[in-house]
C-alpha cells in the first residue's frame, strides 16, 4: 500500500492528474470493513484527503449550504442549523451507523462510495445537491440525481476530486426519510426512501431498490398528479419503472417492493404521517 | 510506555509513514506500514492491548477509541490518519470512571466492556448530548451479548452529573 500526502486542494488535483488511479481516502469506513484480509485493496495507491487543508469546513451561505470533502456526519448532526434548514440530513445521519462511525464517515465519501444502500446519498438527492468536482483542469457541477451511470459507475473521472457538495436551501415540506433495515442501530439498509414535497413537485429516492440510489420520476409524476389511489398497490407500476429490486444477503425483491408502496401509500401519497421506522 | 511488537500481527504492505500524534496525553511518533490500523498499533506497536479487535467491520465497538474527543473504531481508522489528532484508548480512564458499570451489573463477559466504558466516558464527559439523543442511540454503536443493555444504560445514567434519561 501506498498513500500520497497533498497539504492543499492544488498539490491533491495534481497527484490525481499524475496518476488517475489513485483513490482519495477520506474517513475510510466502508473502505477498511475486514481490512486485514483485503489484499487487492492493500496494492493500490491512496490520497490522504485528511491532511489537506480546507476539505472539512461547511459553510452555510444565504440560499445553500456548502458541505467539504470530508465533513462527516456528526459535524453536520452537532450543527444546530442542519436541523432546522436540512433535517433530513440529521435524520439520514443519525441512521449511518453509530457514532463511532458517524465521526468518521463522510457525506462525499458516501456518494463516492456508490452503494446501492446509501444512507446519506438519498436523503442529499431529494434535495436537489449538486457535486461540485475539481481536477487541475477546473471546475464541474453535476447534480447528484444525474451523477450515477451504474452500479458503481458515476461521473467522476480519477482526475477529479469532490470538492464539495452543495444543498440549494428552498421551500420544502413532508420531508420525510425512512430507512428499513434488521435493526435500528449499525444495519444496512434493506429499502431506503426520501420523500418531500418542493414547489415544484415532489421528490422521491429510493435507496437498495436499484444498482443506484435514484429519483423515481414515474412515482413522483403520480404524487404530482393527485389522484386517488385505492392502496399500496396502485402504486407498484409507477414503482416498477423506476426501480427493479433484487433478491439479495439482506432481503427479497418482493419485500422490497411492498414496503417501499406502503411506505408511499401511507407517507405522502395519503397526506398523512408515514408508519413508524421499523 | 509499553512497546511491544509482535512482528506477524503487524501488516507489512509498503515504504513506512511516519505519524505524530497524542496518544493518552502524551507525544508519540512512530513509524507505521500504511496499511496498519489504529488498533493494531495501539495493541502490538505500543501494548496497549485494553483495545479489543471484535468484528473488523465497525459494528460491535470494542475497538472504540477517542478521535479528538468523539468515538471512533479504532479497526477502521489507519494509523497514519490520526496524525496531529488526540487519541485517548481505555487506557486513559481513570479506574473511577468503572465504577458505577461494578455496581450496576453492566458487565458480564467483559469482552466489549472496553468499547462500552470509552464511549459512556464519552457521554458521561459531554451530558448536552442527552438534549439530542438518547443514551441507548448514542450506545448503539457498542454490542454486548450478555447484559441486555440495560445493565449500561442505566450505569451511564448513575454516572451522569444530574442523571436524567431523556
Amino acid at each position: 500500500m501506498r498513500v500520497r500526502f497533498a497539504e492543499t486542494a492544488a498539490e491533491a488535483y495534481a497527484m490525481l492528474a499524475d496518476d488517475p488511479s489513485i483513490v482519495p481516502l477520506a474517513g475510510g469506513t466502508d473502505l477498511l470493513v475486514h481490512w486485514p484480509d483485503r489484499h487487492a485493496a492493500h496494492d493500490a495507491t491512496y490520497l490522504d484527503l485528511g491532511r489537506v487543508a480546507g476539505l472539512r469546513t461547511h459553510r452555510w451561505t444565504d440560499d445553500a449550504l456548502l458541505i467539504g470533502a470530508t465533513t462527516t456526519y456528526w459535524d453536520l448532526i452537532r450543527d444546530p442549523r442542519t436541523s432546522s434548514k436540512l433535517p433530513l440530513l440529521v435524520e439520514a445521519g443519525r441512521l449511518v451507523g453509530a457514532v463511532q462511525i458517524q465521526s468518521r464517515g463522510t457525506w462525499a465519501g458516501n456518494i463516492v462510495n456508490a452503494s446501492p444502500a446509501a444512507d446519506g446519498v438519498p436523503v442529499l438527492m431529494a434535495y436537489d445537491a449538486v457535486v461540485v468536482l475539481e481536477s487541475v483542469d477546473g471546475r464541474e457541477e453535476v447534480p447528484l440525481a444525474d451523477f450515477y451511470q451504474g452500479y458503481k459507475e458515476m461521473r467522476r473521472t480519477g482526475r477529479q476530486l469532490v470538492r464539495e457538495i452543495r444543498v440549494p436551501l428552498r421551500e420544502r415540506r413532508n420531508q420525510t426519510f425512512h430507512k428499513v433495515g434488521s435493526r435500528r442501530a449499525q444495519a444496512i439498509a434493506k429499502v431506503g426512501l426520501a420523500t418531500l414535497e418542493a414547489d415544484d413537485g415532489w421528490r422521491v429516492v429510493a435507496a437498495s431498490l436499484a444498482p443506484t440510489v435514484r429519483r423515481c420520476r414515474a412515482v413522483e409524476a403520480l404524487l404530482d398528479a393527485g389522484e386517488p389511489l385505492g392502496g399500496p398497490d396502485d402504486l407498484l407500476p409507477a414503482l416498477r419503472s423506476d426501480v427493479s429490486p433484487i433478491d439479495d444477503i439482506r432481503s427479497t425483491a418482493v419485500y422490497r417492493e411492498q414496503v417501499a408502496a406502503r411506505l408511499l401509500y401511507y407517507g405522502p401519497a395519503s397526506g398523512r404521517p408515514g408508519p413508524t421506522d421499523t | 510506555m509499553k512497546t511491544t511488537v509482535h512482528a506477524g500481527d503487524l501488516p507489512a504492505t509498503g515504504p513506512a509513514i511516519t505519524v505524530r500524534f497524542r496518544l493518552n496525553g502524551a507525544d508519540v511518533a512512530l513509524d507505521v506500514d500504511p496499511a496498519e490500523r489504529l488498533l493494531e498499533t495501539l495493541r502490538y506497536r505500543l501494548g496497549l492491548t485494553g483495545t479489543k479487535e471484535g468484528c473488523a467491520e465497525g459494528e460491535c465497538g470494542a475497538c472504540t477509541v477517542h478521535v479528538d474527543g468523539v468515538p471512533a473504531n479504532s479497526c477502521l481508522v489507519l494509523t497514519f490518519q490520526v496524525e496531529g489528532r488526540d487519541v485517548e484508548s481505555v487506557e486513559s480512564l481513570d479506574a473511577a470512571a468503572l465504577a458505577p458499570f461494578l455496581a450496576g451489573g453492566a458487565t458480564q463477559c467483559g469482552a466489549c466492556t472496553p468499547g462500552v466504558v470509552m464511549t459512556a466516558a464519552w457521554v458521561v464527559g459531554h451530558p448536552e448530548l442527552l438534549e439530542t439523543h438518547r443514551i441507548r442511540e448514542l450506545m448503539a454503536g457498542n454490542l454486548c451479548r450478555c447484559t441486555g443493555y440495560d445493565g449500561i444504560v442505566e450505569s451511564v445514567e448513575a454516572a451522569l452529573p444530574a442523571a436524567d434519561e431523556t
